[in-house]
């Protein structure tokens, strides 16, 4: 790529990015071209992560272990459902993903945990997150009952208007009223030490980029 | 019977020869052994009953002739046995006080005789005889060996076989076998008594420590162990002691007797010789009787220490519990179907009836100390024999290890310190599990899930349990109930930030309760949240400092605090304002600095209740950041900070700190805040500071004399009121302080606040009072606002310090005549006389320097002082007092009354004169002033004047002069100018160089002294001139 494409594409990308400055952006931008590859070979095809590529990322660096998980944050990322993360997805999920407001990671914690993406998170849903959260008791009769157990807590504690499931405005009065319940069924978020080795890995020098 | 009576019966250790038994509960079992031994004999084997002893045993009765009847014949004072040997020499033979027995059968009679004072007599018969068996039987059988015994007798029936000495031999066997019998009886005595051993000793005197110091509402005002060494089985006895059975030695201060010194040994507790002075030796001797433990010598000794005691007997017993025992009584509650209810305990706060609800209802189903000791509380629980043994099984096994002893140590001194208000309450577990709330179910779930679930469940769990009530107590103890607290403290130790601050949201609440604050402090939760204060993240720093605050409650919590370095970093949270480099991204769980400081705030200030932790605050920098803080305008912040200076401003160290660091300032302004407690929190550290006369200053300077005259008007928030009237009266120790509140018309508000109001209260109000009174003005709006009489009427009361603070404002009005008037009429005087005899040395001292101005003004004074009966002699008695303030306002009263002709004469009748001249050797300026005035005065009388000099008051007064001090050059001059009138008091001053001092008084600039130096010089010159003439004429 050219360094003037790519001042354009930075530049499209800060503006529209509320958390990054520009030299940030152009180190993101950097380290996801050095992730897919070398790009000038390929300039026509799409570029970007699949979905193994990104897991993997979300493995490797930010210790995500929960398959179903990071599947959701992929698709969260990927806004155009074409099975890859480009680049301005990958910038614009990152500045979330990192340095989201308290509102902007409620939305996307929302978006992750809303599986089939019908706007709220139900019963069935829940305990399909849920389910291997508990040590399994080899005396109970039922291994799920305690999870079954779990949903209804949890249901208990955010379901607001009492309709059996979570809409967007239930979670969200929960979050706002218990921070802790964020990521409530699952870690979705890097937790703050990988976040920190992330950033301070990847925004380690900006001026190298300066000139590209 | 001669081995256990020399080796069991424990003799007492003087004078072996003649010894007496001691009167131990061994020595009263062994007895009643013999006693049961001699009364069947005559039953079991009346042939040998009637064998006739070799010797007679002897020794003198307490029994009368009289008590005997028939069966013997008696006169007056003898009595004689019908019963005769072959000599015909009756068996029994009393000549009072004598009484020579000589059979089984009539000792048999004797005892029956006595009845009640077979004890008396049997101890005496012992002591009387140490060998009864050689009396009995002959010296060759006295010197039989245990070993050789039955060759012995074996021998002796080949050797002569007499039916005589066959008997002789059944009862030399008979007499062997009560022996052995005395022997094992002894031991299994031993055995069934508690023997007191070191740790049980230790952990009695620790606890008493605890319950010791100043004040009235503890037990004893000191208890102190002789020596600081413990060797390492736990006694503190040098070795040669310690061979018999003796731990250690205390010395305990109770409130109301002399020092006692105790040894403790295995047999019990008992008074001993005392320290001797000089070598700080003890007298190891045995003085008083053997008790079973310290608390039951201590009640019998001093009866405020049985009355306190008993307030904290409930406290105490639940200390002394071990958790085995603790359990043990539960289930004796349990099984008689008794709950202790809350009028039974302590209580503090309003917890206490949903507890005894709770008592009724909950189930220990996960309690961590049953499982711990189940095994020994089972063995134990059985009978209270059993329950001893069980007690000794115990403490056995944890000596035997290094390690365990450690572990009982600790737990000792740590009970020790449980003595706090707070920690009174007794932990209770639930037993019937009937009727369980259903909160305990779901916190149980909850708990499960908490155990066993990943980060994802533990969160949702700690967020659910977060919505009970956990202000309610049902709810705090189902969490700890279920084994809750354990893992919620596993949870700190973690290093999931979401688990950390969920589980501390949920310790922050719960350790409201003082239970539960105890649990956590055992469960080691303290050395972990302190640890958490390091941490990256502001707000489980805020969360844990939160908790740290509620928790550090009780001593042992704020001394964990300190040991765990807490106070430092506690500090360190303060100083929000150097980290104000705020990292650009703000995470989720950050909150801002100021919150920060303000929860490192509130930690301190619960940990400022120690003394070594204020110690710990001051060095680790903490007076400037709090003073840096106080500038803020959060009232939550300003609450906390001023509240930890207001507990710390009792340290010597932080008033200086407070001043230097221009603290009064911003304490002024915040008196001015809306905020009451915060006013509270300020007047109170005002008054701690405003000792210090500059610190008094800058109140004025900086403009809070006017708010605190203000706050006055507050009538109803009585701390605030306390709080503020002690700031008062401190400011008002100023003059020019005092001329501002007559400004803002506080005087009168003053007086207004005389009726009414709690003690606390009325001791400032008083005081101030007594401070503006110091003032013409002041003295005269007192009286127009009709204040005297509410003060007199004050001089009735108990309260010791409000006594001293009314005598002074007393005696401050009675300055003036017209305000005299009205005491007088009011009786006031005779009251103040009255509490001459008060027991506190500082009401004496204050109601005598009252007396003086009353005295002085009184109309009428000479015969007002002679119409209370005794008042004289009383005064005068006081002079022997030990007490330098009393004294010298003794001395200042007796100058006054000294005036009267008449009652001079009456003092001194009743000995004024040697009782002064005792006193002259004196360092005290004060009192050597008022002394001295004192004697001038007394010289007027008859031949007083001789009499000091008989009683060589003339030489020590001389050396007054000598002193630094104006007002005693000044009153010693004109007491030797008195005593200068009598030729051998010249001689003497003379002799003691008081010519020259007194030449050099004349320089002085002060008329009165010049005066009296000069008139003592021309008296004794004037002697010399006579002696002079007399010599040449």
């Amino acid at each position: 790529m050219n360094r003037k494409k790519l001042q354009k594409l930075t530049d499209n990308l800060t503006k529209n990015c509320k958390h990054f400055n520009r030299s940030e952006v152009t180190c993101l931008i950097k380290l996801f071209y050095n992730l897919v590859g070398d790009v000038a070979e390929r300039p026509v095809a799409v570029v970007g992560l699949d979905r193994n590529a990104f897991r993997n990322i979300l493995h490797v660096t930010f210790g995500m272990t929960d398959d179903m998980i990071m599947d959701r944050v992929f698709r969260t990322f990927d806004k155009d459902n074409d099975g890859c993360i480009n680049v301005s997805e990958w910038v614009n999920g990152l500045t979330v993903f990192l340095r989201g407001s308290l509102d902007e990671k409620t939305k996307y914690c929302f978006e992750v945990f809303d599986l089939n993406g019908d706007g709220f998170i139900s019963k069935e849903e829940m305990f399909h997150m849920l389910k291997n959260s508990l040590l399994k008791q080899p005396s109970e009769e039922d291994p799920d009952e305690g999870i079954k157990d779990l949903v209804e807590i949890t249901l208990k504690k955010m379901d607001y208007d009492h309709d059996g499931k979570l809409s967007f405005a239930d979670y969200e009065k929960a979050v706002r009223e218990e921070t802790l319940l964020l990521e409530a069924f699952g870690p979705c978020l890097p937790d703050p030490k990988s976040q920190m080795e992330f950033e301070s890995q990847v925004f380690k020098d900006p001026t190298d980029f300066s000139d590209m | 019977m001669g081995v256990a009576l020399t080796r069991s019966a424990q003799w007492t250790a003087a004078g072996y020869g003649t010894g007496t038994l001691e009167i131990t509960p061994l020595n009263e079992e062994i007895l009643k052994e013999i006693i049961v031994f001699v009364e069947h004999f005559i039953y079991k084997y009346p042939q040998e009953a009637k064998f006739v002893f070799v010797e007679p045993l002897e020794w003198n009765t307490d029994l009368k002739p009289s008590a005997f009847q028939s069966g013997y014949f008696f006169s007056e004072t003898t009595v004689e046995s019908q019963e005769v040997d072959k000599n015909g020499q009756p068996l029994l033979f009393l000549s009072v006080p004598k009484i020579k027995v000589r059979s089984f059968g009539q000792l048999a009679c004797l005892l029956s005789i006595a009845k009640d004072t077979k004890l008396k007599e049997a101890q005496a018969c012992i002591e009387g005889n140490r060998d009864p068996v050689v009396k009995i039987l002959g010296s060759e059988f006295g010197e039989m060996k245990e070993d050789s015994i039955a060759l012995n007798i074996l021998n002796k029936i080949k050797a002569d076989d007499d039916h005589e000495n066959e008997i002789k031999m059944k009862i030399a066997i008979l007499l062997k076998e009560l022996d052995l019998h005395l022997l094992n009886h002894t031991l299994k005595y031993i055995s069934l008594q508690i023997s007191l051993n070191p740790v049980t000793v230790k952990k009695d005197i620790e606890l008493l420590q605890s319950f010791s110091g100043k004040g009235e509402k503890t037990v004893l005002e000191s208890i102190e162990y002789t020596s600081d060494y413990e060797f390492s089985n736990g006694c503190r006895a040098p070795p040669w002691r310690q061979i018999h059975g003796e731990m250690c030695y205390v010395l305990v201060k109770p409130h109301d007797v002399e020092v006692l010194c105790i040894t403790c040994s295995t047999e019990g507790v008992f008074l001993n010789g005392g320290k001797t002075d000089d070598e700080g030796d003890i007298d190891y001797e045995r003085k008083s009787e053997v008790y079973k433990d310290l608390v039951t010598l201590l009640k019998e000794k001093s009866a405020i220490f049985s009355e306190n005691m008993s307030k904290q007997e409930f406290t105490f017993n639940e200390e002394q519990k071990n958790p085995i025992e603790e359990k043990q009584i539960k289930e004796k509650e349990a099984v008689s179907g008794k709950v202790i209810t809350s009028s039974d305990r302590p209580k503090k706060n309003e917890i206490s009836f949903v507890k005894t609800h709770m008592a009724k209802r909950l189930e220990p189903s996960l309690n961590w100390r049953t499982k711990v000791d189940f095994k020994i509380h089972k063995s134990s629980a059985k009978d209270s024999q059993e329950e001893k043994h069980g007690r000794l099984e115990k403490t056995r096994p944890s000596l035997s290890h290094g390690k365990t002893v450690d572990k009982t140590e600790e737990t000792i001194s740590e009970s020790s310190s449980e003595s706090e208000e707070d920690e009174g309450q007794p932990d209770h577990r639930q037993e019937a599990n009937a009727d369980l709330p259903s909160e305990y179910w779901q916190i149980q779930k909850l708990v499960k899930y908490l155990k066993g679930g990943n980060q994802t469940a533990t969160v949702i769990a700690l967020c659910s349990m977060k919505d009970f009530n956990l202000a309610q107590e049902t709810c705090q103890l189902a969490i700890r109930d279920v084994g809750g607290l354990e893992v919620l403290i596993n949870l700190l130790d973690t290093d999931e930030v979401k688990c950390k601050i969920g589980s501390l949201k949920i310790l922050k609440e719960i350790s409201h309760n003082p239970q539960i604050r105890r649990n956590i402090v055992d469960l080691g939760g303290l050395p972990i949240m302190v640890s958490i204060l390091d941490s990256s993240y502001k707000s489980l720093k805020c969360l844990a400092a939160e908790t740290i605050a509620n928790v550090a409650k009780f001593k042992r919590a704020r001394r964990a605090v300190r040991q765990h370095g807490g106070i430092n970093k506690l500090v360190a949270l303060l100083d929000c304002a150097q980290n104000s480099t705020e990292p650009a991204q703000s995470s989720l769980y950050e909150t801002r600095d100021v919150e920060v400081a303000r929860c490192g705030a509130l930690a301190l200030w619960s940990c400022s209740k120690s003394h070594s932790n204020k110690e710990a605050i001051r060095k680790a920098g903490g007076i400037p950041l709090l003073a840096q803080l106080l500038k803020t305008s959060h009232e939550n912040m300003l609450i906390p900070v001023v509240g930890t200076l207001q507990e710390c401003a009792s340290e010597e160290n932080y008033r200086a700190a407070i001043k230097a660091e221009k603290i009064i300032e911003n304490l002024v302004k915040n008196l001015n805040s809306e905020n009451e407690q915060l006013q509270e929190h300020c007047a109170m550290a005002i008054y701690q500071c405003a000792e210090d006369e500059e610190t008094r200053d800058l109140v004025r300077l900086h403009g809070g004399l006017k708010p605190l005259a203000n706050l006055l008007n507050n009538t109803k928030n009585k701390e605030l009121l306390a709080a503020v009237t002690g700031a008062i009266w401190k400011c008002s120790i100023s003059k020019e302080n005092v001329i501002k509140f007559r400004e803002y018309k506080a005087i009168e508000t003053l007086v207004g606040l005389l009726t009414d109001q709690p003690e606390e209260v009325l001791v400032n109000v008083v005081g101030a009072l007594g401070e503006c009174c110091q003032e013409h003005e002041n003295r005269v709006i007192v009286r127009r606002c009709g204040g005297i009489q509410p003060l007199v009427n004050l001089l009735v009361g108990i309260n010791h310090a409000l006594l001293v603070n009314v005598t002074k404002a007393v005696g401050a009005c009675a300055v003036e005549p017209e305000s005299m008037a009205i005491i007088d009429r009011l009786d006031g005087v005779r009251l103040l006389w009255s509490l001459l005899k008060n027991p506190h040395p500082d009401v004496k001292a204050s109601a005598a320097w009252a007396l003086c101005p009353c005295i002085e003004n009184a109309k009428d004074a000479g015969e007002m002082v002679r119409s209370f009966v005794g008042g004289l002699e009383l005064v005068v008695n006081l002079l022997k007092s030990d007490n330098k303030e009393v004294l010298a306002s003794v001395c200042a009263a007796i100058t006054n009354i000294a005036k009267d002709q008449e009652n001079l004469a009456v003092i001194t009748d009743h000995g004024v004169v040697p009782l002064l001249s005792k006193l002259a050797n004196t360092n005290n300026d004060k009192l050597r002033r008022h002394l001295a005035e004192a004697v001038s005065r007394c010289c007027m009388w008859g031949r007083n004047r001789v009499a000091f000099g008989e009683h060589r008051a003339v030489a020590p007064l001389v050396r007054y002069l000598k002193s630094n001090d104006t007002n005693v050059h000044r009153a010693t001059a004109q007491a030797l100018y008195q005593l200068s009138e009598d030729a051998d008091n010249c001689i003497t001053m003379h002799e003691n160089g008081a010519v020259k001092l007194l030449l050099d008084m004349v320089g002085s600039p002060d008329q009165e002294l010049q005066e009296a130096a000069a008139g003592c010089i021309s008296n004794i010159r004037r002697l010399a001139l006579a002696t002079e003439k007399a010599r040449y004429s």
